[in-house]
């Protein structure tokens, strides 16, 4: 019960009252403070500043390390030679797909999954069994050799459910709807039985309703673990189908150590020779990062309620 | 016979309830077989001269050879070493500062300051390791991942960076959810800031400090594979390799299929063990229940 008083007030609300005499030591504490957790926070920063400033770059620059925080010789030529990079984009595409895939089967998968499980023994007698059953996969793993021949053995390879399909079931998100499913009032419940709901209804029109805030969290943390997810692109496809945080990986470690970078197209060779292979990493690293930032700023507060949730539990 | 009628009715319609709850479950328990069942049986190719053609069924079974062959291996050994120290390291590392930082971002009077740190802290945790990894690559000296201390140092330093944010949210978010009244309490007794947080701020984290710290331990086997698998080059494999990525290199690189597998169940093993062991610290300890 503890858990209803501690979700019921919102989190970020300054609870201590502000004290309206500071000692002098005190007011030095704050300021240093206050100081040093802005410039660590701003530190934190840097390496994204570094990324930004190399992308612009000129190749000479780029080539002797003297890049910092600031572009030297600003040039959009990375950026005009990405263009012209098909795969990139097909990329790309592949990545949106797999968010948009992925998030709605785990969604719909755990959702399903948690609600029965949320019930109590007596009103769900399988529940036990099915307990047992998920918490055997989260304790233990076969390892990702074994998965990979599996994959191969069922012809997924290089097919987009191959990325989906296998995290589809995370009994970890569904722990998180479970709790939540648990808080909502068994009132309600009971009188839309007594009305006649069957469980679907109940499911349906009673608790995802007010589940909305718990759903929402799940599907950030889905969708950012898809967007971000590139070890399964880099085992299961081949690099035209690899989605984009794959492919990065791959052009990075392997494309440029062997350093097979086939140019056909007349204008890309020119381009090609007045940039580096660096300054071309870093523009698609920071296209990549892109999508992450809009749904991170607006989705932050639901995040750190679902991490609560996930976390504090009676 | 005007008894039983009620009751046979009342059994059938409990039949129906259970089956439309098990039958929610039909997808999750049918995705969780295939891809988290299969391969746990799927561990036998690691006692198998396992050949892709052959499968699991016409594969030879030859008993501990796989085993023995890592065991009398050297750099299994170094590779062990380093996912338990790195990984040690790392823990340590991230719960001291994490509570640091939450008592020091708690004294912040200025709202909208402490927001914007939160913030920009909280960036890179929604970031994948290709990304920061290549930036850090990027920004370091080659120099510095060339060598194993230096490399060690970055590899927990950006671990720290990633996961800081996340950490510090839930530590301040903990910190909020304290009894004002505690506070007030204890300023009508006289204390100051530093014994208000002495006393009253780090009592209210204790559980949360407890918790997370017996949980922690499940991941000692965790050095973090994606992370090092993206940073790592074959200069610093005697500090910075570990079994996942030897696992990956031996298993899929190399594709001896058998030896990496073999790999895999060492570390699968050892880390269901602790794992399953800190749930059961953590249950007895502070009553944590997953379900």
């Amino acid at each position: 019960m503890k858990n209803v008083s501690m979700l019921s007030r919102p989190i970020n609300v300054k609870e201590r009252p502000m004290k309206v005499k500071l000692s002098k030591p005190r007011i030095a504490f704050l300021v240093i403070n206050t100081a040093f957790l802005c410039l660590f926070a701003f530190s934190s920063l840097l390496p994204f500043c570094n990324l930004l400033a190399l992308s612009f770059s000129s190749k000479e620059a780029a080539d002797a390390n003297v890049v910092w925080f600031f572009p030297v010789g600003f040039t959009l030529d990375a950026y005009r030679l990405l263009i012209t990079k098909v795969q990139f984009f097909r990329s790309f595409g592949i990545s949106v797909g797999r968010v948009i895939l992925g998030t709605v089967i785990s969604l719909a998968v755990i959702t399903f999954g948690a609600y029965p499980l949320s019930r109590g023994k007596n009103v769900f007698r399988g529940r036990m069994f099915y307990t047992v059953f998920f918490m055997i996969t989260m304790f233990f793993s076969g390892g990702f050799i074994p998965t990979y021949i599996l994959i191969s053995k069922l012809k997924l390879m290089n097919n987009i459910f191959a990325l989906v399909l296998p995290s589809a079931m995370n009994a970890w998100n569904m722990v998180l709807l479970i709790n939540f499913f648990r808080r909502v009032p068994q009132e309600m419940i009971e009188s839309a039985k007594i009305d006649g709901a069957g469980h679907y209804t109940i499911l349906f029109k009673f608790m995802l309703p007010v589940s909305l805030p718990a759903l929402a969290t799940v599907m950030l943390f889905t969708a950012v673990g898809h967007w971000n997810s590139w070890f399964d692109g880099l085992m299961y496809m081949t690099t035209e189908h690899m989605p984009l945080q794959s492919y990065i990986y791959h052009i990075v470690n392997e494309q440029n150590k062997t350093g097979n970078n086939v140019v056909t197209n007349p204008e890309e060779a020119a381009l090609l020779s007045n940039i580096t292979i660096k300054t071309l990493e870093s523009a698609q690293i920071f296209i990549a990062i892109l999508p992450v930032l809009p749904l991170y700023l607006f989705a932050q507060k639901y995040f750190i309620k679902g991490l609560m949730l996930g976390s504090v539990k009676e | 016979m005007a008894l039983s009628a009620p009751r046979v009715v009342r059994s059938k319609a409990r039949f129906k309830e259970q089956l439309a709850l098990h039958s929610m479950l039909v997808p999750g328990v049918v995705l969780a077989f295939i891809f988290m069942i299969l391969p746990m049986i799927g561990v036998v190719m690691a006692f198998q001269d396992y050949s892709i053609v052959k499968g699991f069924f016409g594969s030879e079974f030859v008993g501990l050879k796989y085993f023995n062959r890592i065991f009398s291996r050297p750099d299994f050994l170094t590779a062990m070493w380093n996912t338990v120290f790195i990984a040690l390291v790392k823990i340590v590392c991230m719960t001291v500062l994490s509570i640091l930082f939450a008592l020091l971002m708690n004294e912040i009077m200025l709202h909208t300051v402490k927001k914007t740190v939160q913030t920009v802290l909280f960036l890179p945790y929604f970031l994948s390791w290709v990304i920061l990894g290549n930036m850090i690559i990027n920004m370091v000296p080659t120099r510095l991942m060339e060598d194993g201390d230096w490399f060690r140092v970055i590899i927990v330093g950006t671990d720290v960076w990633k996961s800081l944010g996340y950490q510090v949210i839930i530590y301040l978010a903990t910190i909020t959810n304290i009894d004002p009244t505690l506070y007030e309490a204890a300023k009508i007794d006289g204390a100051n800031h530093m014994q208000l947080c002495r006393h009253v701020t780090i009592p209210g984290l204790m559980s949360m400090i407890v918790l997370n710290a017996i949980l922690n331990i499940g991941n000692i086997m965790n050095a973090g594979f994606e992370q090092i698998l993206v940073m790592y080059n074959p200069l610093v494999y005697d500090k910075g390799d570990i079994l996942d990525t030897m696992a990956y290199r031996i298993g899929l690189l190399d594709l001896d299929y058998s030896t990496g597998a073999a790999i895999g169940l060492f570390k699968s093993g050892i880390s269901c063990a602790v794992f399953a062991f800190s749930y059961w610290l953590a249950y007895k300890v502070k009553g944590y229940k997953i379900f």
